[in-house]
């Protein structure tokens, strides 16, 4: 079968003449970096440090300059943890459940573009897959809630499942205004109409849709931060109430798959929706003299992953900075919230949006 | 194979590689963890006191309610792309059309609303 793929992908960078195998080997490691580099340094930056002084307190100093090596230090620790599972639990599935957390998120950031030629994969629909595939991190997380045998796991795991799918109808909206916007679902293309757009005539910042789509942005970041689970949508890990929600059960190198996941999904996050508001990987084309995506300069692929991860910061440490400030809400706000507010706002941000855009 | 299968093996090899290095470190971590089950050990967790009946429990049928709007509006929603995607293209009519069917959406969801559905007690 390989030989019939290397037969069939002769094409696929003819100018580099990179042989299918090595070309996919190189995504995947790809993906690796773009997925765990996030996550580390968001766990670094925001979780230790910025969490610490925000706390009047130092956070880890002793590991390596400034605490930074107290990731791995973390890691080992947990590698030497007893893997548990209660007598009771459906042991097989109990222990899938953070895989299929972990695969969600290696899943979604295969849409994420960095450059005119470095994405992963270049879908027509692309925010469309993103949108599907993120919803199976739900899948892992109400397994684990129900096959821990537990009664904090199960209404943790229930009430994932429920605010995750009522955040991501907001979302769903929201994103929709965008692809009305831009006219497409595909990622590079979005990037491409927002750099070279122009709002009422001035075009020197391009189009950047956190502007003309600002209701869709603060809708979006919301439903990303309940998505997420962080603060103040962390009812299903409510400490106070539920221990740890579904992952009460789980200790060593599972929990701790959890854990990375969960900050790797925030990272990712934090790329698509940088690509969906603030224009990508891309700087305004007009600075440069591009006309359109097939005119940037091959050197954007190099300075294009710098500025997707620049902006996924500034995004996360918004994240972080609202779940270090806010108290929990009740699980009926939460839930009130998405179906009485923000669901009837995005449905009414979409029907304008394309009005607007129809009649102008 | 088109273009488009080819993207989609992409997305294949991701998730064999999510699911690898998954494993690997589990494995890794399995080669020097050490493994003492004991009765304490084995029991669920509920804050230091024994547990009391079961794990599975019964719970509230407001989540299914949740579940099954949440089905409904996805599934809507999931028609609103291929329009949203080329809106220019059928203009006014497509407008008119698709607002009538957000109409219907929001529609229903005054529908839940009034019914007390959307009440979380």
């Amino acid at each position: 079968m390989l030989a019939q793929l290397a037969a069939e992908f002769p094409d696929w960078y003819p100018e580099w003449n990179i042989p299918y195998w090595l070309m996919s080997i190189l995504r995947v490691v790809g993906g690796l970096v773009a997925v765990l580099l996030p996550a580390g340094g968001i766990v670094y930056i925001f979780l230790f440090k910025m969490m610490s002084f925000m706390q009047s307190r130092l956070g880890p100093m002793e590991a390596g300059p400034y605490g930074s090596m107290q990731l791995l230090a973390e890691v080992g620790k947990w590698m030497q943890k007893e893997d548990l599972a209660p007598d009771n639990a459906d042991v097989r599935i109990y222990k899938m459940a953070p895989l299929i957390v972990l695969l969600s998120t290696f899943l979604l950031v295969v849409v994420v573009p960095f450059g005119p030629q470095a994405y992963f994969t270049n879908f027509e629909t692309g925010i469309f897959y993103a949108l599907a595939v993120a919803s199976v991190s739900v899948l892992g997380i109400l397994i684990a809630g129900w096959s821990s045998a537990n009664k904090y796991s199960l209404l943790g795991g229930l009430r994932a499942g429920g605010q995750l799918i009522a955040y991501e109808l907001p979302m769903v909206l929201a994103t929709l205004g965008v692809v009305i916007q831009a006219g497409s679902m595909n990622l590079n293309r979005i990037i491409e109409v927002q750099n070279t757009g122009e709002i009422f005539g001035i075009g020197w910042i391009g189009n950047p849709f956190v502007i003309t789509q600002f209701i869709g942005f603060l809708i979006f970041m919301i439903a990303v931060q309940a998505e997420l689970t962080q603060s103040p949508f962390d009812m299903p890990i409510a400490e106070s109430e539920l221990v740890s929600g579904y992952m009460t059960e789980y200790s060593g190198f599972r929990f701790l798959i959890f854990f990375i996941a969960e900050f790797a999904t925030a990272g990712v996050f934090g790329f698509i929706a940088s690509v969906l508001f603030l224009g990508g990987w891309g700087v305004p084309f007009t600075w440069f003299g591009w006309e359109g995506i097939s005119d940037v300069a091959w050197w954007m692929n190099f300075v294009g992953p710098l500025i997707m991860f620049t902006k996924m910061f500034a995004l996360v440490g918004v994240i972080m900075w609202v779940r270090f400030s806010y108290p929990r809400f009740r699980e009926d706000q939460l839930q009130t919230f998405a179906w009485k507010v923000l669901i009837p706002l995005a449905l009414a941000n979409t029907a304008a949006t394309a009005i607007l855009k129809v009649v102008f | 194979m088109s273009h488009f299968l080819r993207d989609y093996l992409n997305v294949v090899w991701f998730g064999i590689a999510a699911l690898a290095i998954g494993g690997l470190l589990l494995g890794l971590a399995a080669a020097i963890r050490p493994s003492k089950p004991n009765y304490d050990k084995g029991i669920a967790y509920e804050s230091g006191v024994d547990p009391v009946g079961m794990g599975w429990s019964q719970s509230q049928i407001r989540y299914y309610v949740f579940a099954l709007l949440f089905v409904i509006f996805d599934v809507e929603a999931v028609f609103l792309f291929p329009w949203a995607a080329s809106s220019e293209r059928y203009g006014t009519f497509g407008l008119i059309a698709m607002l009538v069917f957000i109409v219907l959406l929001l529609d229903g969801l005054v529908y839940a609303w009034k019914r007390g559905l959307l009440r979380w007690v």
